[in-house]
C-alpha cells in the first residue's frame, strides 16, 4: 500500500513538472526568439570547403604587430598573472585618454570616465544593459553588424533599424531617423566606419546627427571600431560636438586597428554616470578584462603607432584595387571611406545576394557575405573584405568576373 | 601624420617588392599606369633606386661569406673615403659601410671558400696602404635579410568566414 502511494505521488509530481515546463519554457522566451545568425547554413558550407578564397573574413589577415606579442610574453615573464583593477588597468586608461586627447582633443578622465572591456562585443553588451529599461527603444542603422539588434534584445530593449541606402552611400539620414524616433527611443547606436558597407560619415554628417540626439534627449552609443581604418577625411568623434559628451559613450578596441582580435580587448569611454553604471555589470559578471591582453593593449597605444599604419597604408591600397576591380567588371560600387570591406551591387546580376554568394562559392569557391545577412536594407549587395592579402583578392577577382561572364551577366 | 606622396608609396612597395607590376602600383594608388611607370622611371634616372636585386635563400646561396671589422688610418683631405672607394672596387665586397666605434669600416666579404676570404684579407685588403687591421667574422647562419626572415613563420589559421 505504501508502495503504490508512491508510486502515485510520483507519476503526480511528474505530470505536475512536465505541464509547469510546457508553462515555463526552459529558455527565457526573449533569448528563444533571437535568431540563430541568419546565415549559418551558408557559413557551414564555406567551413567544409577546402582551397576556399575568402573574402568573406571580418578580422585583419596581420598577424598583431611582433612589438605587441612581445610585450604580452613579457608580461608573463614578469608574472602578470592576476586580477587587474575592475575598471581596467590604470596605465591603459591613461594610455587610452591620452590617445583620444591625442586623436581630436577629446577629454576623458582615466579614472572614472573610461572601461576596459572584453572586446566592444562586451563594451556595447554592458552599456545596453545599464541604460535599457523593458521596452525601451533603440534607434540603429542598417545595413550593421550583426549583433546589435540581438544585443538590445538581450538587455530587454526594443530594436528599431532605419534603413540607409545606396543613394547616400549609406550614411544614415536625420529625415529616416526622424520618422522612427518615439517618445521611448532611448538610445541611437552608430557606426561609421561601417561595417559591411564601409561608410563614413563627414564631420557635416555628425554635426546633423547630433542635432538630432540633442533635439530628442537621446543618448548615442557610437562603435567607433574602425575609427583608425579610415581613408578618406578623419574628423573627430561625433562625441566632442558641443551638448555630445555627456550623452554619448564612444566604443573602441584593438582588434581591427592593430590586428588583436584573439586578445578581446576593448574600451569605451563616456559620461561618469554611465560609465560607472556599466561598471557595475562588469564587475558582477567580468570582473576585469585578461590582465595579459591588457599590458599588450597598453603596448599597442604606446609604442605602435608606424605599424597600425603601416596596416592602414595597405588596406587603403587594396581598397581601390578591389573597388576598381568591382566597378570595371559592372557591379557598381562606391569608394568605402573606412573599415576594411566594400559593398557592391550585385542586383545587375538577376540573383538575390544569396544565390550570388552560394553559386559563387559552387562554381567559383570564392566566399564573400550576401548583404542580407546584414538586414534587409543589404539585400542586392555583398559584403567582401579586403584583409585579405593583395594576391588572393586578385585571383578571387579575376574568379568572379569568370562567374559573371558565365551568367552572361558581363 | 602627414601623407606619404605616391613616389613616397612606390619607393616603398618596391622596397617590399621589387617585382611588383606597374599594373599593381597604379591600381593599388588610384593612378594612371603610364604615371606610375613615369615615377619608376623618375626615381631609377635620378638615382634614387640604383638597381633590383634577388633575396636568395641561405640553402641556395653559394660560397662562404663573412664580416671584416677594419681599422684605417684616415688621409689628410679624403678623410676614409679614398681608401673605401678603392676596397670596394674588388667584386669579393658585396657591401661596406663607415662605422662609429671600435673599427671604421664595416665590409661584408663573399668568396668561394673559406681558404678564399682568408687570402683576399691577408693579400688584398690587409696590405691596403692606411689600412691597419682586420678582423674576419665568418657568417655562420643568416636568419633575416633586408627585413625578410628566412624561416617563415608558421601560418596562422583563421575563421574562413566570420561576421
Ligand atoms: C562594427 C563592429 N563592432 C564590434 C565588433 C566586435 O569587436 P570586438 O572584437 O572588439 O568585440 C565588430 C567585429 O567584427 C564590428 O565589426
Amino acid at each position: 500500500m505504501n508502495v503504490s502511494r508512491s508510486q502515485c505521488n510520483r507519476k503526480n509530481v511528474e505530470k505536475k513538472l512536465s505541464s509547469a515546463a510546457q508553462a515555463r519554457p526552459r529558455v527565457a522566451p526573449h533569448i528563444a526568439v533571437l535568431p540563430k545568425s541568419g546565415i549559418r547554413d551558408f557559413f557551414d558550407l564555406v567551413n567544409t570547403m577546402e582551397g576556399v578564397i575568402s573574402l568573406g573574413i571580418g578580422e585583419p589577415d596581420f598577424v598583431a604587430p611582433w612589438k605587441i606579442r612581445e610585450a604580452t610574453i613579457y608580461s608573463l615573464q614578469r608574472g602578470y598573472t592576476h586580477y587587474t583593477s575592475n575598471l581596467g588597468d590604470l596605465k591603459l586608461r591613461q594610455a587610452i585618454c591620452k590617445y583620444f586627447q591625442k586623436r581630436f582633443g577629446g577629454k576623458y578622465n582615466p579614472n572614472t570616465e573610461c572601461i576596459v572591456t572584453v572586446g566592444v562585443s562586451e563594451g556595447l553588451d554592458i552599456a545596453a544593459r545599464a541604460v535599457l529599461s523593458p521596452g525601451d527603444e533603440v534607434l540603429y542603422h542598417e545595413p550593421c553588424y550583426v549583433s546589435y539588434a540581438p544585443t538590445v534584445s538581450m538587455a530587454h530593449g526594443v530594436p528599431v533599424p532605419v534603413l540607409t541606402s545606396a543613394k547616400h552611400d549609406f550614411v544614415v539620414q536625420v529625415k529616416d531617423l526622424e520618422k522612427a524616433v518615439t517618445p521611448k527611443t532611448k538610445v541611437l547606436m552608430l557606426n561609421y566606419p561601417n561595417n559591411p558597407t564601409g561608410a563614413g560619415m563627414t564631420w557635416e554628417d555628425k554635426k546633423k546627427v547630433a542635432e538630432f540626439a540633442i533635439k530628442h534627449d537621446l543618448l548615442v552609443f557610437s562603435d567607433e571600431i574602425y575609427d583608425e581604418l579610415a581613408y578618406a577625411e578623419r574628423s573627430p568623434s561625433i562625441a566632442t560636438l558641443p551638448g555630445m559628451h555627456d550623452r554619448t559613450i564612444v566604443f573602441n578596441g584593438f582588434s581591427k586597428a592593430f590586428a588583436m582580435t584573439g586578445f578581446r580587448i576593448a574600451y569605451a569611454v563616456g559620461p561618469h554616470d554611465l560609465i560607472d553604471a556599466m561598471m557595475k555589470i562588469h564587475q558582477y559578471s567580468m570582473l576585469c578584462a585578461p590582465g595579459l591582453s591588457q599590458y599588450a593593449a597598453t603596448e599597442a597605444l604606446n609604442n605602435c603607432d608606424e605599424e597600425r599604419e603601416a596596416m592602414r597604408e595597405e588596406y587603403e591600397q587594396r581598397r581601390n584595387v578591389i573597388v576598381k576591380g568591382f566597378n570595371d567588371m559592372g557591379l557598381k560600387c562606391f569608394m568605402p571611406r573606412g573599415a576594411f570591406y566594400v559593398f557592391p551591387c550585385i542586383q545587375s546580376t538577376g540573383m538575390t545576394s544569396m544565390e550570388f554568394a552560394t553559386k559563387l562559392l559552387e562554381e567559383e569557391h570564392v566566399a564573400l557575405i550576401p548583404g542580407s545577412a546584414f538586414g534587409t536594407s543589404g539585400e542586392g549587395f555583398v559584403r567582401c573584405s579586403y584583409a585579405t592579402a593583395m594576391d588572393e583578392i586578385q585571383e578571387a577577382l579575376v574568379h568572379i568576373r569568370a562567374f559573371l561572364k558565365r551568367h552572361k551577366c558581363i | 601624420m602627414a601623407k606619404a606622396t605616391n613616389k613616397a608609396r612606390i619607393l616603398a612597395l618596391l622596397k617590399r617588392n621589387a617585382r611588383i607590376s606597374a599594373q599593381e602600383i597604379a591600381d593599388r594608388l588610384n593612378i594612371t599606369v603610364e604615371k606610375a611607370n613615369s615615377i619608376i622611371k623618375e626615381l631609377e634616372t635620378e638615382g634614387t633606386v640604383r638597381g633590383y636585386t634577388a633575396l636568395i635563400s641561405p640553402e641556395q646561396e653559394t660560397g662562404t661569406r663573412a664580416i671584416i671589422e677594419v681599422q684605417i688610418q684616415p688621409e689628410r683631405d679624403a678623410g676614409f673615403d679614398n681608401i673605401a672607394q678603392r676596397i670596394c672596387k674588388f667584386d669579393e665586397v658585396v657591401s661596406a659601410y663607415l662605422v662609429s666605434g671600435r673599427y671604421d669600416l664595416h665590409l661584408e666579404v663573399v668568396g668561394n671558400s673559406l681558404q678564399d676570404v682568408a687570402h683576399f684579407v691577408a693579400s688584398k685588403l690587409s696590405t691596403q696602404p692606411g689600412v691597419k687591421s682586420c678582423a674576419t667574422l665568418f657568417l655562420l647562419k643568416k636568419y633575416k635579410e633586408s627585413g625578410i626572415e628566412m624561416d617563415k613563420e608558421e601560418g596562422h589559421e583563421r575563421l574562413k568566414i566570420s561576421m
